[in-house]
């Protein structure tokens, strides 16, 4: 067991063409899964929602070898990890999802709308979704947020409020009927998606 | 803006367009990327309980009948963070090639043998001192059509998790002294030398086991410390 202060991280790599024996199995290889696209637990309070739609490349194409994790909080802005003292031990609902692409680039997410978290300063972040973007061609995923359509606290958010006036709505998430959202993602181009430095 | 995590650690990453690698140049941003604060969505992040892993999860050579073609290896290691604590109870994900350099995959066309006897995939959590253990197969290169003669250089693909979201980190382990090295743009995308390094692991000959395997030691080094202030203020 190493002591000594590393010299650095370890530097990122591609997820490649080839990771959805390991990671997105889902019924079509035979390594089982750690995680689905499915948050909802029995016990879980708060808005069952769906979140879908495609990722592109900056030619507009859709990229079918891509996986999407998203990490969120419960409908009461409370995120399952010790470091959250505001954590509440009895739900199962773990806030975290996985998902490949689809042939067409397709994603969906069937989760809980989260609800508002506490942000710098001890101002109210508006509900989002964060998101992380792997694929092959991407050497480091890419991190990006889901916002909600129609939220009035979208308004006085810290971290949209960060983002140029014309780019937001790249972060924000359609209703498109029902208990549905779309939120496509771009990963170049005229449209594309605000991604965060963090 | 001050943040929790140093952000300057982020430069031992590659960049995102390193054009030599073709798939990035229509994959990348071409926009500048917001920076923003730490927050708590950041600062936290996924917890695992043991249901994640199965017992037999981390060895890839005995969850089927026969035995696996190629050289057993041991790969084992620590997950640390910036401060060289281990992280403990963290998952870790890997995927690999056969011996043959053949991914079990419906888009491989690599005309090399798939082996019924090897699983492609492994899973671990990380001891109270971020320790982890595989026992695999060493990998075969395999070729791939990035440019004329395209080799991938063995390697073990690495998922793992730490203390929150934006520790999150997807990489690839490599073993020492490996040929293709110089000829390989996704190794090379990693521009400084000693960042490079970290990610080829060490011929351990003290673990290795006399007449069953060679073993290789691997660390990860992770985002993020233990002591992290839960928001930069």
């Amino acid at each position: 067991m190493t002591e000594r202060k590393p010299e650095g991280i370890t530097p990122s790599q591609t997820v490649g063409p080839f990771f959805a024996y390991g990671l997105t199995p889902t019924g079509r290889y035979e390594w089982n899964d750690a995680f689905t696209n499915d948050l909802v637990t029995a016990d879980a309070s708060g808005e069952r929602i769906r979140i879908e739609g495609q990722v592109f490349d900056g030619d507009g194409r859709p990229v079918p070898d891509c996986m999407l994790e998203i990490w969120q909080a419960d409908a009461q802005g409370r995120f399952v990890d010790p470091k959250d003292k505001r954590a509440l031990p009895n739900t199962k609902f773990r806030g975290f999802g996985r998902c490949g692409t689809g042939t067409n680039g397709e994603y969906a997410f069937d989760t809980i709308k989260p609800g508002a978290v506490p942000g710098p300063g001890g101002k109210p972040q508006a509900p989002h979704v964060l998101v992380a973007v792997f694929a092959r061609g991407m050497l480091l995923h890419n991190y990006t947020r889901i916002y909600f359509d129609g939220e009035a606290a979208n308004a006085a958010d810290p971290v949209l409020a960060l983002v140029p006036a014309d780019r937001r709505l790249t972060l924000i998430a359609k209703k498109s009927g029902g208990s549905g959202y779309r939120f496509d993602i771009h990963l170049q181009g005229d449209n594309e998606t605000v991604f965060f430095d963090v | 803006m001050t943040f929790a995590y140093p952000i300057d650690s982020n430069k031992a990453h590659p960049a995102r367009l390193s054009p030599d690698y073709k798939s990035t140049v229509k994959r990348s941003p071409s926009k500048p990327l917001i920076i923003m604060p730490h927050t708590l969505s950041e600062l936290t992040g996924p917890v695992y309980g043991h249901e994640t892993v199965r017992p037999g999860d981390a060895d890839l050579t005995t969850q089927h009948k026969g035995e696996p073609i190629g050289e057993r290896i041991i790969v084992h290691g620590h997950v640390l963070d910036e401060d060289g604590h281990g992280v403990p109870n963290t998952l870790v994900e890997i995927w690999q090639a056969n011996a043959c350099g053949r991914y079990i995959h419906v888009r491989d066309q690599h005309p090399a043998p798939l082996d019924p006897n090897f699983t492609g995939a492994g899973r671990a959590q990380t001891n109270s001192e971020g320790y982890y253990k595989f026992v695999t197969m060493k990998p075969g290169a395999y070729p791939w059509g990035n440019h004329h003669n395209a080799w991938r250089p063995a390697h073990i693909h690495f998922s793992v998790f730490g203390h929150s979201f934006v520790s999150r980190l997807v990489t690839q382990m490599y073993f020492p002294g490996d040929p293709l090295f110089p000829f390989d743009p996704i190794f090379n995308s990693v521009t400084d030398a000693k960042a490079r390094a970290r990610m080829i692991s060490d011929f351990d000959l003290e673990n290795t086991q006399p007449e069953w395997a060679l073993c290789y030691r691997f660390n990860l080094v992770l985002r993020g410390r233990d002591a992290t202030p839960m928001e930069a203020k």
